[in-house]
């Protein structure tokens, strides 16, 4: 029976749990960062000695964690490319601007286990010789920000952190730096650039991998809350057991948000890949199925920016045979395993691990343009092929869900979408037009028809304003 | 006017600037203490936290109309912020905005900020709130609010009144 796997959130939830260090003590708190500080140095059979923090970081590496944030890269290979030889000093930001539509998993760390969070930041600094991280929380988590800031007090008292932590000679500080609304903060480099107090525009990379040149120019890593919650787990019970949760190249739990129309929304941690879409979906210990009387219409399989599914889609998956040798499968959507690469197969994404779910009562068009007003509005505007075209599209999706539809408006929206991806400088030119693709494209007797029906009432194919527009004088007049 | 920072408030943000090792870097953190405080963020404003953090006043200024928090005009007394994006337009975000804006007399259609004629709300459209799976989700204040029906609204329009 598909079921819940709970490590990060093992104790989140129960009665009587509360976010102070006496609470998170009292349920073995600080053991695993007790651990690695006394990990001693390792002889390896060529003589070589592996110091406490380079066994660290070869057992996150080991344990196949992936990021958790929405790339899904590995964080043992991120923690592998900071420049340890620059002679400046290495910095680790937390990202907990969780701000991907769809996704809450990082505030119920944050809310309800922060020490958690901060153990695993200190182990993580403590392996990649950081003597000052921050905490990047997003703007509209004020009492997050506040519990943090609580957390890291508690922590400094037990001596946790600050100088000399529990007589081991290293020192930590951790801050807590609070964004203001914009969505682009999540993007590691624009994160940076607004931890150094300026507008978020994204870095281009190279040269500015934030592994080399990332805050302050120094070198720096950002990992995800729930990334660096999992590396306690991963020093507490070794890399092999943490491998052995979930699936080959998918290891360990992941937090999965899931929202939308169905019975049962919420957070749900899962061993990746051991549980399908369609059981994340109906299965009752899950969403618990749509509502009454509704059937599904698309799945949005990884936060906004991710490539919706369709219901009945079918996908060629690469599975290992019975005789060992690589064949291409037939895998529904409903049977479709929740991890990364069975979601990059299928052509979208994991992203942040949140699933929306829409059944036949949505409206696509409607909900398209609900989305791509997100992008318009966080667009950073640094790229033209983004602001503008992040604009354009979501100015036609107002137009056809306010009456001014055209059949050509499906095309138009594709067009510019295939305009914007690939041409910017950091990824949300993707994130604002892989909606716009997918969902045109796999609903587009939807979007045909609604613009179809509008020319038919209006009587010509002209616009809102009666005149011929074209977006630019690149496009044709339509 | 002359800009005022009261010395409790300039020693709590003093204290900030040791967090970084660029004064630069406390500038986010100095707009939320001074927007806390004073309600909005005023071209003084800006000018006083430039000369604090030894920048441009523009340096300040392009976070203020950047970031979207940070506001250029004094809201209600109470901000109603309500999650617009499509997990909660799914679950009834729309209703929801509309219903505080007819309640006050608010234009229903505009997303961004509009204030009650006596200053005592402001309502507005926000992007994801991350609370989706307990939609529609909003903000009083700084306080967060789930699974908010129409008459859970009405129950918190009364608490702050």
């Amino acid at each position: 029976m598909p079921q819940e796997y709970r490590l990060i959130l093992k104790h989140a939830d129960e009665p009587g749990y509360t976010p102070d260090i006496e609470c998170y003590l009292r349920h073995g708190g600080y053991e695993s960062l007790r651990k690695a500080l006394a990990l001693a140095p390792r002889e390896l059979p060529d003589g070589k000695r592996m110091s406490a923090q380079e066994q660290i970081r070869d057992e996150v590496l080991k344990s196949g964690l992936r990021g958790r944030g929405g790339a899904g890269f590995s964080c043992g290979l991120k923690w592998s490319f900071v420049d340890r030889r620059s002679g400046k000093p290495i910095y680790l930001i937390c990202n907990a601007d969780e701000s991907e539509p769809g996704t809450f998993k990082d505030r119920q760390i944050i809310h309800k286990d922060p020490h958690q969070l901060i153990e695993g930041m200190v182990i993580s600094c403590f392996a990649n010789d950081v003597k000052l991280a921050y905490i990047y929380i997003r703007g509209e988590m004020p009492e997050g920000a506040k519990l943090l800031n609580k957390a890291i007090k508690e922590a400094r008292a037990r001596n946790f952190l600050g100088p000399n932590i529990l007589g081991s000679g290293y020192s930590l500080e951790i801050h807590v730096h609070r964004g203001a609304g914009a969505y682009i903060c999540g993007e590691e480099t624009g994160l940076i650039e607004s931890l150094e107090g300026k507008r978020a525009y994204p870095r281009i990379k190279p040269p500015y991998f934030p592994a080399v040149l990332g805050l302050y120019q120094c070198p720096t890593i950002v990992n995800n809350v729930e990334t660096l919650a999992a590396v306690k787990h991963i020093v507490a019970m070794g890399s092999g057991e943490y491998a052995k949760l979930g699936t080959p190249n998918n290891t360990g739990t992941r937090i999965l948000s899931l929202s939308g129309h169905v019975k049962r929304p919420g957070y749900f941690e899962v061993e990746v890949g051991k549980v399908t879409m369609g059981e994340l979906i109906f299965h009752e210990n899950f969403g618990g199925g749509m509502r009454d009387g509704r059937k599904l219409k698309a799945i949005i399989p990884g936060g906004s920016s991710s490539k919706v599914f369709k219901a009945g889609e079918t996908f060629k998956l690469k599975r290992k045979g019975p005789d060992g040798q690589m064949a291409a499968v037939d895998v529904g959507i409903l049977d479709l395993p929740y991890d990364f690469d069975s979601l990059q197969q299928a052509g979208s994404m994991s992203g942040s691990g949140a699933i929306i779910v829409m059944d036949d009562s949505t409206d696509i068009v409607e909900a398209l343009a609900n989305v791509s007003e997100f992008y318009a509005h966080e667009s950073c505007g640094q790229c033209t092929p983004c602001r503008e075209g992040a604009l354009w599209m979501s100015k036609a999706l107002h137009r056809m869900t306010h009456g001014h539809g055209r059949k050509a408006d499906a095309d138009y929206l594709l067009h510019i979408a295939q305009n914007i991806q690939g041409r910017t400088i950091c990824a949300f030119g993707e994130a604002c037009a892989w909606p716009v693709l997918s969902f045109v494209k796999k609903f587009k007797d939807e979007f045909e028809s609604r613009g179809a029906a509008d020319e038919a009432r209006h009587g010509s194919i002209q616009g809102a304003t009666g005149h011929p527009t074209a977006a630019s004088p690149g496009l044709p007049v339509i | 006017m002359a800009f005022i920072v009261p010395a409790e408030l300039e020693a709590e943000l003093n204290e900030l600037v040791t967090h970084y090792p660029q004064k630069r870097s406390a500038s986010l953190m100095f707009l939320h203490a001074i927007q806390e405080h004073f309600g909005f963020i005023s071209k003084e404003a800006a000018e006083w936290i430039a000369s604090k953090l030894d920048l441009q006043p523009i340096h300040v200024w392009e976070l203020v109309t950047f970031y979207p928090m940070f506001r250029q005009h004094p809201p209600g007394r109470h901000q109603l912020k309500i999650c617009r994006t499509l997990s909660c337009a799914l679950g009834g975000a729309y209703a929801l905005h509309e219903h505080f804006c007819r309640k006050f007399g608010l234009d229903p259609k505009a997303h961004g900020i509009q204030t009650t004629k006596d200053g005592s709300f402001s309502v507005e459209f926000v992007e994801c709130l991350a609370g989706c799976g307990t939609a529609p989700v909003m903000m009083c204040n700084d306080e967060f609010h789930e699974n908010v029906s129409l008459s859970k609204a009405d129950e918190l329009i009364s608490k702050c009144q």
